[in-house]
């Protein structure tokens, strides 16, 4: 039982109790960084996050600095509803592991024992080599080939960071079961997808330290921050274009993809 | 019941497809049934008060659901189904019709078991029941969401004939919620708590990156949808509404909010809603959804089916960036725009509905419409979003849609050069 499961039945155990924290009021100390609160502290991101990129993530999120004139309407705490969650509550609903790779938990594995327990927990959907099935993801392949007009995306090719496949799989894998791995069988998941891609070698081994440190092939090709607008269309009222100009390009009468739209809902053939 | 009325040769119509819809209906005014003569429904009592403690469309609106595409994911489970806005009258989506966007399903909540967590870069973490969050000052605003993958078949060709499945993952509902901002001024925050990271509750665990400044300006904890609690398939009982920007961003079954210094890259902002160009480089965040009208009626859906004659051109325009200035409406392909009406109210980030007369000659036409919004932007072609987007992407296809009427009354989704 992962700790979100752990603190999910103790919530529905209706052990849940008030810790009656007092209200501290308007604070300005900082949350020392490694602790919980602080899962992504900047110097973490060194040799991780280019320059560039943390520059945009930082400019994004304060709004050009638009954040320093932020003036809350009241005071901390000032409603006076709700609990206090204790650290242990915090810390079992806290999963998320952003690039600096802070809150991955202990533990570690390998692309070896990765092998098995892909083999009986993901290949039926994703592939016996991360090729996927049945319409599923693939995994595995395509570095290489995202300029070109076949873009391949998958986990090797595609993910700037190796911390969003732990985080991934811890998160939402397998399908049909999520939350039921333990870290040593994420750590080692993550090294068996990176091995297969390519990217870790086989006695590799995912840890805490390791994971975030991956160069993902495609790490440096995202543009954060968002160019729009890119198209500049006016709003003419007359003779806009000449009317010979004017050809119909495709038409979906002719392309036979669309389900029946009246009725009872149309699967099609092979529907799910 | 011996004479036949105009039930059943409705009843026929929908049984042998829409194609028959107008000559029943046609039929339907020469029928015996028609006046002086009363219908069954006249000469008989209806249904009780609390019959129907919840109520539920006529039976003869029983093709007016969501649909999906079935070739398009592995499982309904991870999957999108679409509004019928060919069937929505005005800018409010039906809770029953409005389109699901899944990762691992619907949850089913007991309300009584769920706590909203805020944490993180805050200073005094917070843990709430869904009672304690409704006793916050609250706001009940009317905003559109939608899906960045709305029309994401059409990118490469006109691919479906349907203007629900190529228009239709969008929906547009009165929210009632509290201000994250109240929330994020209850709890405290930090000069650099520049990043929030709402959760959801259910088995993926959904959460994307959004900025702090967006999340001080309009974002609502939502429990209340059109009226009543919002539904499951809508995030019951909490989601988030993050107005005008991309669908799944507005996280549905909320659990936690987290807040910290840099984004988290969460697969959702990297595998998925990033957008791959022709040049190999991606954009990450493309939150806004930008300005983006279509022809409502007439439509693949609802063909002109009673010859030439008066018609009037229905439609929907919104805008992520704020309020729809002006709805054109072109009869020819885009050669000339004639400025449609826009009913009230036209509000931020929200559907306006527009209309236009028209005297239709039963000749083919190549209708259109193109949105200008209140920052400026212009609705684009499908041909100039190309040179930018490139030919095949998946996200933010906002292009005018060009609907190709024929003489018969019959409309196709069309593509021009
Ligand atoms: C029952 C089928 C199924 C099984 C079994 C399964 N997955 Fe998945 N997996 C999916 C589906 C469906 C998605 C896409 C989910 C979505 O889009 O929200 C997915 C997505 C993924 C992704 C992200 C792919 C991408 O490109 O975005 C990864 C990584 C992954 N799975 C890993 C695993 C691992 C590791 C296991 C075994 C522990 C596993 N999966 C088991 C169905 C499955």
């Amino acid at each position: 039982m992962s700790s979100s499961r752990k603190l999910v039945a103790i919530l529905l155990g209706g052990a849940l109790i008030a810790t009656a924290t007092a209200w501290a009021g308007d604070t300005t100390t900082l949350t020392p960084p490694g602790q919980a609160g602080d899962h992504n502290s900047p110097k973490y991101y060194k040799g991780i996050v280019s320059q560039k990129d943390l520059q945009v993530w930082r400019a994004e999120g304060d709004g050009n600095g638009k954040l320093a004139q932020y003036k809350p309407a009241t005071k901390i705490g000032y409603y006076k509803i709700g609990t206090t969650p204790t650290a242990a509550q915090i810390a079992g609903w806290t999963i998320a592991v952003p690039p600096s790779g802070q809150n991955l938990p202990a533990g570690s594995g390998t692309s070896d024992k990765g092998a098995t327990i892909y083999a009986n927990n993901c290949a039926m959907c994703h592939g016996g080599f991360g090729e996927g099935a049945n319409n599923y993801p693939a995994l595995v392949g395509g570095v290489g080939s995202l300029g070109t007009p076949g873009p391949e995306k998958t986990v090797g090719s595609y993910w700037p960071y190796a911390t969003t496949v732990w985080d991934y799989i811890n998160r939402a894998m397998p399908f049909y079961a999520p939350h039921t791995l333990k870290p040593d069988e994420v750590y080692s998941l993550t090294a068996y997808i990176l091995n297969m891609n390519g990217i870790t070698k086989s006695a590799w081994v995912a840890d805490a330290k390791s994971v975030p440190l991956v160069k993902m092939p495609n790490r440096n090709a995202f543009n954060w921050k968002d160019p729009r607008p890119v198209t500049h269309n006016i709003a003419c009222m007359k003779n806009c274009v000449s009317a010979s100009s004017i050809k119909i390009t495709s038409n979906a009468l002719t392309m036979n993809l669309t389900p029946r739209l009246t009725g009872p809902v149309d699967h099609m053939k092979g529907g799910k | 019941m011996t004479k036949p009325n105009r039930r059943d040769m409705f009843k026929l119509g929908a049984a042998a497809g829409a194609t028959l819809i107008a000559a029943s209906a046609r039929a339907a005014d020469t029928a015996p049934a028609a006046p002086p003569a009363d219908n069954s429904w006249s000469d008989s009592l209806g249904r009780p008060v609390d019959d129907r403690p919840y109520g539920r469309p006529s039976k003869y609106e029983s093709s007016v659901v969501r649909r999906y595409i079935p070739w398009l994911s592995p499982t309904r489970l991870a999957d999108a189904s679409f509004t019928p806005l060919q069937d929505q009258p005005g800018i409010i989506t039906s809770n029953g019709l409005f389109f699901e966007r899944y990762h691992a399903g619907v949850p089913s909540i007991n309300p009584a078991e769920f706590r909203l967590m805020i944490s993180g870069r805050v200073k005094k973490p917070l843990l709430l029941t869904l009672d304690q969050i409704m006793r916050y000052p609250s706001v009940s605003r009317i905003h559109f969401i939608e899906c960045p993958a709305n029309g994401a078949t059409e990118w490469p060709a006109a691919q479906l004939n349907s203007l629900q499945l190529t228009h239709g993952m969008i929906g547009c509902a009165e929210w009632t919620g509290v201000l994250l901002k109240t929330i994020l001024d209850e709890v405290g925050i930090y000069p650099d708590s520049r990043w929030v990271l709402p959760t959801g509750s259910d088995g993926a665990h959904m959460d994307r990156s959004l900025p702090m400044v967006k999340c001080l300006d309009d974002c609502i904890l939502a429990w209340g949808q059109n009226g009543e609690a919002l539904r499951p398939e809508q995030g019951y009982p909490l989601r988030l509404v993050v107005p005008g920007w991309q669908g799944n961003v507005n996280v549905k079954w909320l659990r936690q909010i987290q807040v910290g210094r840099e984004p988290w890259i969460t697969r959702e902002e990297t595998s998925e809603y990033s957008e791959l160009l022709g040049d190999g480089k991606s954009l990450g965040f493309t939150w806004v959804m930008d300005a983006k009208s279509v022809i409502t009626f007439p439509c693949p859906e609802k063909p002109l089916t009673q010859g030439p004659g008066f018609y009037e051109i229905r439609g929907l325009a919104w805008s992520g960036r704020g309020k729809v200035k002006y709805v054109d409406v072109s009869l020819d392909g885009g050669v000339n725009f004639q400025r449609a009406k826009l009913d009230n109210p036209i509000l931020d980030k929200c559907m306006t509905r527009f209309t236009l007369p028209w005297w239709w000659d039963g000749k083919p036409a190549l209708i259109q419409s193109r949105v200008t919004d209140d920052t400026g932007y212009v609705q684009p072609t499908i041909v100039q979003k190309h040179k930018f987007w490139g030919k095949d992407p998946v996200y933010e296809n906002n292009s005018i849609q060009t609907w190709q009427v024929l003489a018969d009354g019959k409309v196709n989704n069309v593509q021009l050069s």
